[in-house]
């Protein structure tokens, strides 16, 4: 017994010690506090932005987007920056949860797509700067699927009984239903999410898991024919496992992108101004679309991408595909109504 | 009666059970591949970029910190508490368990976010931000519950007799505690111990909502990563945590076996 | 009983971080935010009693029943034998079966739907002694498996440390008088043991309600758990209102239900040791 106390204070002193060597050296400098998702930026990124500003980043991550949310809200958490995705900037500008950029120290908010600007969730571009974008598809394997993919439908195909993959998340699995049946994945109509509603019950038997991002190695090592993704996702499964292709619905689908903004309460708004402004720079963008493997909003840091990715349709999508496609609304006031809804499908036999 | 064979071969079964998912992450924390779905080849690239992470070696630091803290401090409130209810009347033992039981129940979105409420709005009295120190706060609050559990058991079965005869030989009520009661419920504390720093290690939802700007955990780091799915670095750092455990116990075993048989020795 | 003040750190402890929080969450149970401002309300209460949610309750009850019993069945022998003479002096052998555990539970849980997945390596093996392919991963059957896996220590250790250091001179005049293993097991062993089984039941009861991860991953998410419902109302839906009333309803149900199985724990340690 007393070998394990003396196994813990032996931790506990080597411990003491990475402390205090830890906590010697460098000298009070500039604080920015970055918030964002885990794995998703280039990190020597983050250290030419310090060294090159002499500001000290603070850089921590989160795993959704509800998550972040509760965490500022409740007034547990006091960053300058943080990426957020579409829907969720919307509510946060309602709720007054962020500061108006000065685009005058963002020059080169010049490189980002037009087709970015201006869209419903940030209406005036006032408040966000596009990081990543995306789509939701199909991604199915080829040898498993010898019918062509363009429709939604194919996921309410007896053929395929257990051999699809939903996402385990209210708005885009009800989404999905919504656009099989034609309808806006941001309807506040109760008629069409009672139809969406049916529509997924329908569906339940054949669906082998609602998962999450798991989905990835169950799709690359073949356990189903056909998934629900997102097209990051798309991009790195299809590199791993060649069978497999991704596909925007004829129907349209939900167009996403996150953000940079900047938080309410900020300490250091000039500094949160540079570092927007740098992860827009041509090369910084590039470097950061490079190691995540997602979409860049960026003009210039797309010329510099493999003529292979740039010509990828799961990737960097024609306008002919995003026809249809929408980006999420906040939907505050029905929110309660899709997860009800949610909770019937799961609960239904 | 089982024989001595039927039962070594059960605790190897129950042994290949809880290790045979360990021993797949080993082999993948070698896979040229991204992906858990497939074998790519041999790599060791992982293990490089898990060293070239400043982010998730402190991290890890304040795991252990956390953990090895947070186990030690609630072990010692918690096992004086078990004492304590131990000897309390029915009515108030109830209650106070019944309360002991909440964080255990309560899921953790309700505990981590109450916390995270709790030291904001105390913030202005005490000063104290959310960090490294109220992390650690909710990590013993959520412990000590499992302490005490673990104590509970060794203190109903502890022979009362014996604390008596050493009060009447003369012996001060807290020497008895620490000479008669302590080592015999002593199975107990180090249970406690341990549960506690295993649930410490692993702990996500509570820690994301009491911790605050620059202070992270290996769980907090391994959920954000969710997303974008689980780096395989993260398998390197789990290999190379849990070899050093491994090699660490097997010293302290051998030695111990040293120590058993020099007494045996002496004995002799 | 001088010694119920070693209890009162800890007493103003839980004061702070459990009986504040506690009054939050009753709280929110118990109110409702309209334009007018707060008012007093049950009608969150109320609301947990239809049928759709009624069934998320119940599912999640039985599925940790389940898991707390498959636990002790499989924990009780190990921590029997690991007590046991053979074992005794090997005091290391115990923390083998916590070390499992110091692994990030995603990480290892990951490494499971590896295993149980369709081409993984319990497939292969069926597949290489040309057995059938068994589809193990998306099934009851693996949130079975990977809740006793999780939460299996927190049973094996308790029952441990109360039959190390048990009274072996009971056990011996009960054989001297010619009791039988089973006998012995059955009327001494059990009854003195049963503290430690009662704190195993607990710690893996109590927890397990409110699991839904290893469910929604292994599982196949089929279904949702009482654990999910409440996170999704304090994260996505952002009622912590109904969230709150929820959890409150679970704790009241857990406490009656941990309140009858302490009346056993009760007649047992009366006859049992005094």
């Amino acid at each position: 017994m007393k070998k394990v106390f003396r196994v813990f204070g032996l931790l506990l002193s080597v411990m003491t010690l990475v402390g205090i060597l830890a906590g010697c050296g460098s000298a009070p400098k500039a604080q920015l506090k970055v918030y964002n998702w885990g794995d998703y930026i280039d990190e020597s990124v983050i250290d030419e932005f310090e060294k090159k500003y002499n500001i000290d980043v603070i850089y921590d991550t989160f795993a959704t987007n509800e998550e972040m949310y509760v965490k500022i809200k409740g007034g547990g958490a006091d960053y300058d920056v943080a990426f957020p995705s579409d829907y969720m900037i919307e509510r946060m500008i309602k709720e007054g949860m962020l500061e108006k950029i000065d685009f005058n120290n963002v020059p080169n908010y010049k490189y980002i797509d037009e087709r970015f600007k201006n869209l419903p969730y940030d209406p005036n571009n006032e408040y966000s700067v596009p990081y990543m974008w995306g789509t939701v598809g199909i991604l199915y394997n080829k040898k498993m699927v010898d019918e062509p993919v363009d429709s939604w439908k194919i996921l309410w195909d007896e053929k395929y009984k257990k051999q699809i993959f939903m996402l385990d998340s209210s708005r885009d699995s009800i989404g999905v239903a919504l656009k099989m049946l034609g309808y806006s994945l941001n309807t506040r109509n109760m008629d069409e999410l009672e139809q969406a509603k049916e529509a997924l019950i329908k569906q339940k038997p054949l669906v082998l898991s609602y998962v999450g991002d798991e989905v990835k190695d169950a799709m690359i090592s073949g356990q189903a024919a056909l998934a629900v993704v997102w097209s990051g996702d798309a991009i790195y499964t299809k590199r791993e496992n060649p069978d497999l292709d991704y596909v925007i619905p004829k129907e349209g689908s939900n167009m996403w992108v996150d953000a940079m903004v900047i938080l309410k309460g900020t300490k250091n708004k000039k500094a949160a101004e540079q570092f927007i402004n740098f992860m827009c720079e041509p090369e910084i963008a590039f470097r950061n679309t490079d190691y995540i493997g997602y979409s860049t909003p960026n003009t210039e840091a797309r010329k510099m991408l493999d003529p292979e990715i740039l010509n990828d349709r799961t990737a960097y999508p024609t306008d002919e595909d995003l026809k249809n496609c929408e980006v999420f609304e906040a939907l505050s006031d029905v929110i309660k109504e899709y997860d009800r809804v949610w909770t019937e499908v799961k609960a239904a036999r | 009666m089982v024989g001595r064979i039927g039962k070594r071969i059960y605790l190897y079964l129950i042994l290949l059970f809880l290790y045979a998912p360990i021993v797949m992450l080993v082999v993948y924390s070698f896979n040229e591949s991204r992906s858990m779905g497939r074998w790519n080849g041999f790599t060791l690239k992982w293990y490089a970029e898990l060293f070239k992470d400043t982010e998730v070696l402190r991290a890890l630091y304040n795991t252990l910190a956390i953990a090895v803290l947070s186990a030690i401090i609630a072990t010692v409130i918690g096992t004086a508490a078990a004492i304590g209810i131990h000897e309390m009347k029915r009515v108030k033992k109830a209650i106070v368990m019944n309360l002991t039981y909440l964080p255990v129940i309560n899921p953790d979105i309700v505990t981590g976010v109450s916390l995270m409420l709790l030291f904001v709005f105390t913030k202005p009295f005490t000063g104290m931000g959310l960090g490294f120190f109220t992390m650690l706060l909710a990590h013993i609050t959520f412990n000590i519950p499992y302490v005490i559990l673990s104590v509970m058991p060794k203190l109903k079965q502890l022979d009362r007799h014996i604390y008596e005869a050493a009060l009447d030989l003369g012996a001060t009520p807290f020497y008895a505690l620490r000479k008669i009661i302590i080592p015999q419920i002593m199975p107990g504390i180090v249970t406690g111990l341990l549960l506690t720093f295993t649930l410490s290690i692993d702990d996500f939802v509570i820690s994301f909502f009491t911790t605050g700007s620059g202070v992270s955990n290996i769980a907090i780091y391994v959920y954000s990563m969710a997303r974008r799915g689980v780096n395989p670095k993260i398998n390197a750092l789990s290999t190379i945590m849990f070899l050093t455990v491994l090699i660490l116990l097997l010293i302290v075993n051998k030695r111990m076996n040293k120590d058993n048989s020099r007494v045996k020795e002496s004995l002799r | 009983m001088r010694r119920t003040c070693y209890a009162y750190p800890y007493l103003v402890w839980m004061a702070i971080f459990i009986v504040v929080p506690l009054f939050l969450l009753l709280f929110y149970t118990f109110t409702v935010t309209t334009h007018e401002g707060i008012r007093l309300t049950l009608e969150h209460i109320k609301r947990i009693w239809e049928p759709l949610y009624l069934m998320v309750l119940l599912r999640s009850i039985l599925l940790a029943l389940i898991c707390t019993v498959v636990c002790l069945l499989i924990g009780y022998p190990v921590a029997l034998i690991l007590s046991g003479k053979e074992y005794s002096q090997n005091k290391v052998l115990a923390l083998l079966f916590v070390i499992p555990m110091w692994i990030n539970f995603l990480v290892r849980t990951y490494a499971w739907m590896s295993l149980l997945g369709r081409n993984g390596l319990i497939d292969m093996v069926m597949e290489f002694l040309h057995l059938p392919s068994v589809q193990l991963l998306y099934t009851d059957h693996a949130v079975v498996l990977g809740m006793v896996y999780n939460f299996l220590p927190f049973m094996v250790l308790p029952i441990y440390s109360v039959l190390t250091k048990m009274d072996k001179s009971i056990i011996e005049a009960a054989q001297d008088l010619g009791a039988d293993y089973i006998t012995v097991l059955k009327r001494i062993i059990i009854p003195l043991s049963l503290p430690g089984v009662i704190s195993g039941i607990t710690m893996v009861f109590m927890p397990a309600v409110t699991t839904f991860i290893i469910s929604r991953l292994l599982g196949g998410g089929q279904y949702i758990l009482i654990g999910n419902l409440i996170e999704q109302q304090f994260i996505v839906v952002g009622d912590w209102h109904f969230g709150s009333a929820i959890s409150f309803v679970l704790t009241v149900i857990i406490l009656i239900t941990m309140g009858i199985m302490r009346k056993y724990d009760k007649e047992y340690e009366g006859g049992a040791i005094w």
